[in-house]
């Protein structure tokens, strides 16, 4: 038998996020599949949505809480899983793999010793050991690989695994771990938002434009396009490059990874 | 100011890809490999703090003689020394940054940079966890950078906007596009390469945290079907989308 699964969730402005739940469900998964526990564990302040969890098939939840870690720190952030991770002696760590998961379970695998797989879009267990796909070369090829480290840290891509609600699940268990003086040696000091903005590595549909528009002042039409079906900006590297669109909205290989269930490509 | 910056030697972004016979790898025979495109951005920026700063840029790279070829590049951009590490063994990305992280401390650089993410395994972590090895702090995915005296303010691309960082050195920064317009090498640059050193050390004694089983192509999409050439398709069109493929 395994020891403990830890779901690592991500909370912003005291809201946990939607890849969270679809690691929490990868998370619960895995549990059943290897016979052991999953926990979800969340570093930061006051979070209105922590009975959520439950709905996705993990029945406890750990907020590590400290008001210096209500906005996101690296060394806070990792100090603060590792301790937990070490205390319950996780033998695996999910993450989704958001910008902070990317930042966070990289610090984490070092500092708990533990081996590291990212952007997994297809987890298997076969023989006791969990078998990962994900993507390399941009998607031009996929890898099967498994873990060499008795700890092991897996981050699940946005959008690929289902995280499907059930609103019949018990009642959640909540434990509050205060931390204390936490390690801020690097912190958050403002967040700077794009006003009312889908960005495309979360969005379920994207409308991307291309060159094919023949200019920045054509751009209206898929910005309008984006609106009326509630969906994110895309935008391809030529037009990037040409000071057409920014860099958040490029789709691809040296722009964003996105998995969404609609893509219009319009001049592309 | 000791400044380090990291180079992977990747496939060519417009390369095709094919498997190797082990089943394991690609193919690399025909390929054209070049600096990761990323790292460009952390090579720049690296010449732009010594401009700034003073000091040295020592080139890091891990991987066969092959990788000389990416560490000329960032020489003959303007960096002052390269540093090939040479591993027996392909590594993973814990296994590159524990090798880094043994020659980047002999060097003594307190300012790292590497980029963002390579875009052959495309694991994007390299650099956070050189950062966590070393005991430095991190930032990753930096769109912006301000450095005064030891304090750091870094911005990172966050989704749907990015977030300001505050930290000290050392630190790891990993650079994304948008932080800066990576310098051409001049003329002068490429001959004046050439003469610097290119020191080599092993890598022994470190491993990798995974095993890759297999590799492989993914699966052929389904073709497409076509609802028309003109704006009298779209009706049928929205109709396929809700009705058909229910995803709007």
């Amino acid at each position: 038998m395994a020891n403990n699964i830890l779901a690592v969730l991500e909370q912003r402005e005291g809201k946990l996020k939607k890849a969270s739940f679809e690691a929490a469900a990868v998370a619960s998964k895995l549990a059943s599949e290897l016979n052991c526990d999953a926990i979800a564990v969340v570093v930061g302040n006051e979070i209105i949505n922590l009975n959520e969890v439950s709905k996705y098939g993990i029945k406890k939840t750990i907020h590590l809480k400290s008001s210096g870690l209500e906005q996101y720190s690296t060394s806070g952030y990792s100090d603060a899983v590792t301790a937990y991770a070490k205390t319950v002696g996780a033998e695996y760590l999910v993450f989704a793999n958001t910008s902070l998961g990317r930042d966070l379970a990289p610090v984490v695998a070092i500092k708990y010793d533990a081996g590291i797989l990212t952007d997994c879009t297809n987890i298997e267990v076969s023989d006791g050991d969990v078998v990962v796909t994900r993507p390399v070369y941009a998607g031009k090829a996929f890898i099967d690989i498994k873990f060499k480290s008795s700890k092991k840290i897996l981050t699940t891509r946005p959008n690929v695994f289902k995280a499907e609600a059930n609103n019949s699940a018990g009642a959640p268990e909540i434990e509050v771990i205060e931390i204390q003086s936490p390690n801020l040696n690097s912190r958050v000091i403002e967040t700077k938002k794009s006003e009312g903005k889908i960005d495309v590595s979360e969005a379920e549909i994207i409308v991307s434009g291309g060159r094919g528009m023949k200019g920045p002042e054509n751009f209206h039409l898929v910005e309008e396009l984006a609106e009326v079906l509630g969906a994110a900006v895309g935008a391809s590297r030529a037009v990037v490059d040409a000071g057409w669109r920014q860099h958040s909205e490029q789709v691809g290989q040296t722009g964003k990874t996105v998995s969404p269930t609609l893509y219009i490509a319009c001049g592309i | 100011m000791k400044i380090a910056v990291c180079v992977s030697h990747v496939p060519d972004t417009a390369t095709k890809i094919k498997i190797a016979n082990s089943g394991k790898d690609i193919d690399p025979s025909g390929v054209t490999f070049i600096i990761n495109p990323y790292d460009e951005y952390a090579v720049e920026e690296a010449l732009k703090q010594k401009e700034a700063l003073g000091g040295e840029v020592t080139v890091f790279s891990v991987g066969g003689d092959a990788n000389k070829e990416s560490i000329r590049k960032a020489l003959a951009m303007g960096a002052d020394k390269g540093v090939l590490i040479k591993s027996e063994n392909e590594l993973d990305s814990i296994g590159i940054a524990k090798a880094l992280a043994v020659e980047i401390k002999n060097e003594g650089c307190e300012l790292v940079f590497c980029g963002k993410q390579s875009v052959d395994y495309d694991d994007s972590i390299v650099g956070q966890l050189l950062s966590a090895l070393l005991g430095y702090n991190c930032v990753s995915t930096v769109v912006g950078l301000k450095i005064e005296g030891n304090k750091i303010t870094a911005e990172r691309e966050i989704e749907g906007g990015r977030e300001v960082i505050e930290t000290q050195i050392p630190v790891v920064i990993t650079t994304q596009k948008g932080l800066n317009e990576p310098r051409y090498a001049s003329l002068k640059g490429i001959m004046g390469a050439k003469k610097k050193t290119i020191e080599e050390k092993s890598s022994a004694n470190v491993e990798s945290s995974t095993e890759v089983i297999k590799m492989r192509k993914p699966a052929p999409k389904q073709p497409g079907r076509i609802v028309g050439n003109d704006v009298s398709a779209v009706p049928e069109l929205v109709k396929l989308l809700r009705e058909e493929a229910k995803v709007i």
